[in-house]
């Protein structure tokens, strides 16, 4: 997209910057904001992950309750439910419809948000009572 | 009364196979299985903040032959929707929609997904990582 291209928004319209598509404009941005931040974080996940594969329950806990392992698995539980729920909106937009849908966008909602909750309530937990 | 049941165009069965719809339906798959993959993720942590028992129960479970099985899954999946994410993300910015560089790109991420998923396993399965 050059500056040159024929743009065929009055001046208000630009200056507003969101067309027509309002909140799906956010979506399609957030979609890609949590995709870079898993981005960055998978050589994290995957280090952490095969680090700890044969390690006991002590030792996955001292790992976990070091402050930049709790921050990044924070940073990453978070982008990673963020990222699910927007990723199964949209399937569920494309498969499912009517009340059918408006129940799946629920139960997804409210599946992603306890996932994240209840990771940040154990990251929380293995921290702060090391 | 019902409308009678038309032919809906276009039919998925008339197109030639390309590598670009297997990839597009593989990212949306992958995906999915990787929300599952969200919640194994918060099991491990919820699990490892509860104590040794509960920890035991998931070590179990994930290092028997389900486990292993699911484990594998969702680290194909990881990869590939990794690799094939950046993919997608170039496109946003732009970048590789020719045909040559649409199909160039596909096997990319296909031999990536291949090499890095043996890789992961075989450093994973002979032990003694980091």
């Amino acid at each position: 997209m050059s500056a040159r291209a024929p743009n065929l928004r009055d001046p208000l319209a630009c200056a507003r910057g969101l067309g027509s598509a309002k909140a799906g404009s956010h979506h399609w941005w957030m979609q890609r904001v949590t995709s870079i931040a898993l981005l960055l974080l998978a050589p994290w996940l995957i280090w952490i992950v095969l680090h700890l594969l044969r390690a006991d329950h002590a030792t996955v806990r001292a790992t976990f309750a070091h402050p930049l392992q709790a921050t990044l698995a924070i940073a990453f539980v978070v982008s990673m439910f963020w990222h699910v729920k927007l990723g199964l909106q949209v399937v569920i937009e494309d498969y499912v419809h009517g009340w059918m849908e408006i129940a799946a966008q629920l139960a997804n909602s409210f599946a992603c948000i306890l996932g994240a909750v209840a990771s940040l309530v154990a990251i929380g937990r293995i921290a702060f009572m090391a | 009364m019902m409308p009678r049941e038309r032919p809906l165009s276009p039919h998925l069965q008339v197109y030639r196979w390309q590598i670009t719809m297997t990839m597009s339906i593989l990212h949306r798959a992958t995906g999915c299985a990787l929300a599952a993959g969200a919640f194994g993720f918060a099991w491990w942590l919820v699990a490892v903040a509860i104590g040794p028992e509960a920890y035991a129960q998931f070590t179990g479970f994930m290092r028997g032959p389900l486990g292993l099985a699911a484990l594998f899954g969702f680290s194909f999946a990881l990869l590939y929707h990794t690799f094939n994410g950046i993919r997608h993300l170039l496109w946003d910015v732009g970048y590789g929609y020719e045909i040559p560089k649409l199909y160039a790109t596909g096997w990319a991420v296909a031999a990536l997904t291949l090499v890095t998923t043996l890789a992961l396993w075989f450093l994973g399965w002979t032990g003694d990582v980091a």
